[in-house]
């Protein structure tokens, strides 16, 4: 019952930062701004998501599963973020 | 009850109209990142229907890979002239078409209850637990092998385009990357885990969703990584090993399939033998896929030897 709640709480704030994020790409004015809010709170949202679910998982092995796909795309999206801000940055964007 | 059926609505809805928006994109390569949303927002559909086998071969080959594949066509276009208007005559074909296949679908006789009893009934003697599995690789083995061959012939077909001098050249562009660069650093880091999880998804597959084309998949883009991040190089086309892994798979799958003969019918497995006979199939599947799609991306030799 408790771990029921706190997994709600969890997952609720891992949407609030989705949801911040999303707002950032799309209402920030260029490229750099744009990135740092997808990357930044995301990664956030789904550590907070991956801590909610991890909750509710049968076994330790779903647990670390879990905790792999987040540590996946933490590394996927840091070193996409870097990537593409370089690439804006040779394009000239500000 | 009622919230998980909202949610399919919802689903059915984003699908819908992500499919209307690439197909009415102006632009090719707003066309296809809608695409790759749409192929990821069907995966879901398909885990939401129980199908997890599709909803990962969906995400993997229909969203990630014909994504790159699509992505890497729609760059090279872009230098071609002003793309097409649309055009009636062709507009209404492709409607018939449509509407014909559509027609055909729905008069088809579902006989019930299906086949799903007669896989449950004979899945001991397939050798796997996975039913789909079970399937693809023992019951219709036929398409699955046929699949394998094709995807080499479309790579024949993307050789087929090098220039005379490139004849057995290296494919893809050379990649200058700064050693200890984030994506060189990535392209070290990431290939180990990537491995791990393609064995995984190919081991898994005898008794829960998974398999050889979602693992070549995975092993393929683990492969690309490590090309894009100047880990590894594209070896040149002809070279006898790697055009010995991209028919491997087939191969073992057609002998496996001949040795059926021995003891019954062809593309059959005997009980004792099948499980065995499945895992050999499925793992050296998984290489010859892996390759095929990994150089299916790569194209056609670009540079020499």
């Amino acid at each position: 019952m408790i771990a029921d709640a706190v997994t709600v709480l969890l997952i609720g704030a891992g949407l609030f930062f989705f949801v911040a994020g999303t707002v950032g790409f799309v209402r920030f004015p260029d490229v750099h701004s744009r990135l740092h809010a997808l990357t930044k709170a995301d990664n956030l949202g789904l550590g907070l998501v991956v801590l909610g679910a991890a909750l509710q998982a049968p076994d330790a092995a779903t647990v670390l599963k879990l905790v792999l796909v987040w540590l996946l795309t933490l590394a996927a999206a840091a070193t996409v973020a870097q990537l593409l801000a370089r690439s804006a940055l040779e394009d000239g964007a500000p | 009850m009622i919230a998980s059926a909202a949610f399919d609505i919802l689903l059915c809805l984003l699908i819908v109209t992500v499919a209307v928006g690439s197909v009415a994109a102006r632009d090719l390569f707003g066309a296809v990142a809608l695409y790759i949303v749409y192929g990821l927002l069907l995966a879901i559909g398909w885990v939401r229907l129980g199908a997890v086998d599709v909803g990962l071969a969906e995400g993997a080959i229909g969203a990630g890979l014909t994504g790159v594949l699509l992505l890497g066509a729609a760059a090279r276009l872009k230098a071609a002239p002003d793309p097409p208007r649309l055009r009636i005559v062709p507009l209404l074909l492709c409607l018939a078409v449509s509407l014909g296949l559509g027609a055909a679908v729905l008069s088809l006789s579902v006989p019930q209850p299906g086949l799903v009893p007669l896989v449950q009934e004979n899945l001991a003697a397939s050798g796997v637990g996975n039913p789909v599995t079970a399937v693809l690789l023992n019951f219709r083995g036929w398409d699955t092998l046929v699949e394998s061959v094709v995807l080499v012939v479309a790579l024949v077909g993307v050789w087929a385009l090098a220039p005379d001098d490139l004849w057995d050249g290296r494919p893809g562009a050379a990649q200058r990357v700064k050693r200890d660069a984030v994506l060189n650093t990535f392209g070290r880091l990431l290939p180990p885990v990537g491995l791990m999880v393609g064995i995984y998804i190919v081991w898994i597959g005898a008794y829960a969703p998974g398999g050889a084309f979602q693992a070549g998949t995975v092993l393929a883009a683990v492969w690309l990584l490590a090309i894009m991040a100047g880990v590894a190089e594209p070896p040149p086309v002809r070279r006898p090993l790697w055009r010995a892994l991209l028919v491997l798979g087939p191969a073992v799958f057609l002998l496996a399939g001949l040795h059926g003969t021995l003891w019954g019918a062809f593309m059959s497995f005997a009980p004792a033998k099948a499980k065995t006979m499945i895992m050999a199939i499925e793992f050296t599947l998984t290489l010859s896929i892996a390759v095929t799609l990994a150089m299916l991306v790569l194209g056609r030799p670009r540079r020499p030897a």
